[in-house]
């Protein structure tokens, strides 16, 4: 599969678990390249939500179902379960209120996929401890006054909000330097984490 | 009205048309107008509805205005709706005034319909469309494609006739009319039935037409389909051809210039009747009313894909109207596409130039 494989890693992790013919969300679904990926190679029935228009407008230019909205609203107007995947790929750490998105991905998806920069990487931390200043970083470039990510998580936090929400991990991964690593020590080692929960 | 000269093309309905009012509308005719080539299998047609006062010149000279078509920009060789792919048809609606049976129509005894023509809907106007599509022979669309009240018929194809669309396209439209929408309709209707040249109707053998009720009619409507800053770009508080305001109630504004001649122009092109008919059919339309009032079931059956586009300073059908169908179709797990795009000129963006509104209508239709 040559399109997964121009995928962003923690995509492409997805693009590979998500069962065939499955009917996918994906929230925050950017150009639809995930989208993309789903309909022509696993013959899923994808649909995408995304608030930036020029983005929407790609995306139906590529002959995909986007709707143009903001997810922390917009999801409310999904029916339970009426997805088998809810996908939120690096979108987790700018909503409003993460706990409640969560809520609403395992509402309208049967499982759910969540990725997201893990804040408890060594160099962010490094970065704070030592240079006592919000950390940027190559997964998280952007100064934080203007930065979209006004919730930074941990891998542990994450953890903690799935048990805290019912929510069980079916599975999990991790990724530095664009490349897969062993969940040994996670915390400190992944600069990403890709999530797959069920409730 | 004059006999036509051009290219449309008329088409009898050989059959009574059954109408949401109860009554049968007899040997009606659809005139309408068709570019491009209709493939061996039947599998290109676009089916483009036009909106209040449109009709089927969508790409092609007005013969009364000598204008280009409504939607030339949009539909044509090369175009977004590109005439070299698709078969594209456009269909003046039944109680219209170009060349379709509407109240200016010679009833059976010889006379007018005036008034006597039915109170029709939107989905009457459908069932005409319909009609014409059986009459082509063309069991499937590629795409149904509408603005406005054109963006009405074709979520009206899509809830009552689902299987004759592959693609529904509904640009600044809405699902029903809401109070606001229907009180400048009512401002407009008002206007013509208090102008006394109009005489219940009953004006196609008289010398006076109801032109100033009428003109009226159109000026109101026409500051709807504009936005506040729209006007103020192209207006502002200027004045026409004077220095100085004339302390009298000539058009001492370029804006009051500007409506007075859109509504004598309008005139010159439609008829009174056919106005009060149209409107009265866009009052009444509620699709969700016609599915047990719940939205969501009007698209229960729908398997064509949706592709809803609004524009943000549109205040006659505002995104919300918009996201009120995405909502429904979303429910109804139809696939639905929704933007909503930026433009300075309200809900007339639809028409004029906008290379982002092309884009998406050239990657839907794809």
């Amino acid at each position: 599969m040559s399109l997964t494989t121009q995928l962003r890693p923690d995509l492409a992790v997805i693009a590979a678990h998500v069962a065939p013919a499955s009917r996918v969300l994906d929230i925050g679904c950017g150009d639809g390249s995930l989208m993309e990926v789903l309909e022509t190679g696993k013959d899923c029935d994808a649909r995408g939500l995304e608030l930036d228009g020029a983005l929407v407008e790609r995306c139906v230019a590529r002959g995909l179902s986007v709707v143009q909205g903001d997810a922390n609203v917009d999801l409310a107007d999904y029916p339970d379960k009426a997805f088998d995947y809810a996908i939120l790929s690096q979108t987790l750490q700018t909503a409003t209120r993460p706990d409640l998105m969560l809520d609403e991905l395992l509402r309208v998806g049967r499982r759910a996929f969540v990725s997201f920069p893990n804040f408890a990487h060594w160099r962010t931390r490094a970065a704070l401890m030592f240079g006592g200043r919000m950390p940027v970083t190559r997964a998280l470039p952007v100064s934080w006054y203007e930065t979209e990510n006004i919730h930074h998580v941990t891998v542990e936090d994450f953890r903690d909000l799935a048990q805290m929400k019912g929510a069980k991990i079916e599975r999990a991964w991790f990724f530095a330097h664009e490349m897969q690593i062993s969940d040994f020590g996670a915390n400190w080692r992944a600069e990403f984490a890709v999530f797959e929960l069920s409730r | 009205m004059a006999p036509f000269t051009d290219h449309s093309s008329l088409y009898r309905i050989p059959h009574p048309l059954p109408l949401d009012s109860g009554q049968m509308l007899e040997d009606a005719e659809i005139a309408f107008c068709t570019y491009g080539t209709l493939a061996p299998d039947k599998s290109n047609a676009v089916l483009v509805c036009h909106a209040l006062t449109g009709d089927q010149y969508v790409a092609s000279e007005h013969p009364i205005t000598g204008k280009p078509g409504w939607w030339e920009r949009m539909v044509g060789p090369g175009k977004p709706i590109d005439t070299d792919r698709f078969f594209v048809i456009c269909a003046n609606v039944i109680g219209s005034c170009m060349g379709s049976t509407g109240p200016a129509s010679i009833a059976s005894d010889g006379a007018p319909y005036a008034m006597r023509f039915p109170v029709i809907t939107i989905r009457d106007m459908v069932r005409g469309l319909v009609a014409l599509l059986d009459g082509l022979e063309i069991a499937e669309l590629h795409a149904v494609v509408g603005g406005s009240m054109g963006g009405m018929q074709a979520l009206s194809l899509a809830a009552n006739w689902p299987e004759r669309a592959a693609r529904v396209l509904v640009i600044a439209s809405t699902a029903r009319h809401s109070a606001q929408n229907i009180a400048f309709h009512e401002v407009g209707r008002q206007a013509i039935m208090a102008d006394p040249a109009w005489a219940d109707g009953n004006y196609y053998a008289e010398k006076a037409r109801p032109d100033n009720g009428l003109a009226v009619a159109r000026m109101a409507a026409h500051i709807t389909y504009l936005s506040e800053a729209g006007l103020t770009e192209k207006f502002g508080r200027r004045l026409q051809d004077r220095d100085a305001k004339s302390f009298g109630f000539d058009a001492d504004f370029q804006v009051e210039s500007y409506l007075r001649y859109q509504g004598s122009g309008f005139t010159r092109r439609f008829d009174a009747n056919s106005y009060l008919y149209i409107t009265r059919a866009m009052d009444y339309f509620d699709i969700a009313e016609e599915h047990g009032g719940k939205l969501a079931n009007a698209f229960a059956r729908a398997q064509a894909r949706f592709c809803i586009v609004s524009f943000d300073t549109d205040w006659l059908y505002p995104t919300a109207e918009s996201r009120h169908i995405v909502h429904a179709l979303n429910a109804a797990g139809a696939k639905v596409s929704f933007v909503e795009l930026s433009a300075a000129h309200g809900h007339d963006s639809f028409l004029l130039e906008h290379e982002q509104l092309d884009r998406v209508v050239e990657g839907f239709l794809a």
